[in-house]
């Protein structure tokens, strides 16, 4: 491999790093603390996941193609991309955190409040700790799934890994592909295993 | 309403006691949409007693239990807890001075058994010294000693030993009143019969006000000192277990006849 494409992709390889952990950090600012809520709201509930699941069914192209014209939001670049790949991570990470929350045992629940927790104290204390597994396994699934999502955003200018793929489909050089794919491939895999072993040891009570 | 009415029974001792009540149920109404599950059910619940809820699946009792500490509110009526009703109460403040068992223990799985004892003096932030030592003699009290089972999550228990934290983690922060919700209805006989004796002593030894449910006629007649027996929301009868084995108000009988060995 000549040397300035192994520096091309050490910097593509950091900058796909980059726009995954940005958007999964936003994606799970929003989703967690909007997953709480909404499991205290049953009625809208249904709403903002059918929301976020309409979301999700817009392919990745189209959304990065319909985000270009908006002002301020969208445009060419990585803030872009970061816009559509939080939005594709919000359905996972959102449905985890209220099945998380609502799956907390009634008799468990029953008894914080009936013990005297207030609304806060059952939360953090016994509400979240319960869910927490449930909810990291939600950010792992979006982490996996952005990974491979975030090689579209080369295609509006955001860099990242998906720059060698797409090079290598305009140039039809297998090479390249694989220089894009492989790496994304690996680091889907790290994030996964992670991410996995942060969720048992969340698990061990 | 047949038999003696539960305002008859409570005015017999209310003038030598009227300061005593520690849980009076005045007229209380509850009912989620058009179903009523309580309908005008009249308590005094003095101190020192251990009063029995009877009633089958569906009677209320589990409801009325759920007023005393505020976990439901009556549509109308009210709940007087030490003469203030729980709507004027600081629901926080309230249940803190109030114990509860439910049937499934209810215990924190995340939290060790002394962590789960450990749950409202810590709430209540007392000193971490006087926790630990609270936390040692509870669980001694209640046959779990802190050195064996301290350390160990819920998960590592049997059922029975899970009943036991949850009654130690009821007790801790020295509540006046105890809520029971069937907490030993799942128990096989044998450890059942273990823990009713344990909360015979426990009652001895700590003197506290206890409301118990439960729909096992033998354990109400073992445990209470004052049996009430509800049918659809409503007092049936009450009294204390010599009285209620000599009743003749039909849902106590059809209790009673739980007693009778069975025609073979």
């Amino acid at each position: 491999m000549p040397n300035s494409l192994l520096h091309e992709l050490v910097t593509l390889t950091t900058q796909h790093f980059f726009l995954v952990g940005v958007s999964m950090l936003f994606a799970a600012i929003v989703a967690i603390p909007l997953g709480i809520i909404l499991s205290w709201r049953s009625g809208w509930r249904d709403v903002a996941l059918g929301v976020v699941n309409v979301v999700q069914t817009i392919p990745s192209l189209a959304l990065f193609g319909f985000l270009i014209p908006i002002p301020i939001l969208g445009g060419i670049g990585a803030h872009t991309a970061i816009i559509a790949l939080v939005l594709y991570a919000l359905l996972p990470m959102l449905h985890n955190t209220v099945t998380g929350i609502l799956n907390v045992d009634a008799g468990v629940r029953d008894s914080a409040t009936a013990l005297g927790m207030t609304t806060g104290e059952r939360m953090w204390q016994v509400e979240l700790p319960l869910a927490a597994p449930t909810i990291l396994a939600g950010v792992r699934i979006a982490t996996v799934t952005t990974i491979g999502t975030a090689t579209i955003a080369a295609a509006i200018g955001a860099g990242g890994l998906g720059v060698f793929i797409f090079r290598g489909l305009a140039a039809v050089d297998s090479m390249l592909l694989l220089a894009g794919a492989i790496p994304a491939a690996l680091m889907a895999i790290a994030a996964d295993r992670g991410l996995e072993w942060v969720e048992r040891a969340l698990s061990r009570h | 309403m047949t038999g003696p009415s539960s305002k008859a029974s409570g005015s017999q001792t209310s003038r030598t006691y009227a300061a005593m009540s520690l849980v009076s149920f005045r007229d209380v109404s509850l009912g989620f949409g058009q179903r009523l599950i309580l309908r005008h059910f009249s308590l005094d619940v003095e101190v020192g007693e251990t009063l029995v809820l009877l009633g089958r699946s569906g009677s209320g009792k589990t409801t009325a239990l759920k007023t005393v500490n505020a976990m439901l509110l009556p549509t109308t009526g009210a709940v007087l807890v030490e003469d203030r009703p729980t709507t004027a109460w600081d629901h926080i403040q309230l249940r803190r001075r109030i114990g509860y068992v439910i049937h499934d223990s209810g215990l924190f799985p995340h939290y060790t058994v002394a962590q789960n004892v450990a749950l409202v003096p810590h709430l209540e932030k007392w000193p971490a010294a006087d926790i630990e030592a609270r936390v040692t003699s509870l669980l001694q009290k209640v046959g779990m000693p802190v050195g064996e089972f301290g350390a160990r999550y819920p998960d590592e228990l049997s059922y029975g030993q899970r009943q036991r934290v949850g009654v130690a983690r009821a007790l801790a922060a020295d509540p006046p009143l105890l809520l029971f919700d069937e907490p030993f209805g799942s128990l096989d006989p044998v450890i059942r019969l273990e823990l009713q004796r344990q909360f015979i002593a426990l009652r001895q030894e700590m003197r506290k006000t206890s409301i118990f449910v439960t729909h096992d006629v033998r354990e109400a007649l073992f445990l209470g000192t004052r049996i009430a027996v509800l049918l659809n929301g409503s007092i049936e009868f009450v009294g204390p277990p010599r009285e209620f084995l000599q009743a003749s108000t039909p849902e106590a009988c059809a209790f009673l006849s739980c007693l009778q060995p069975l025609e073979v």
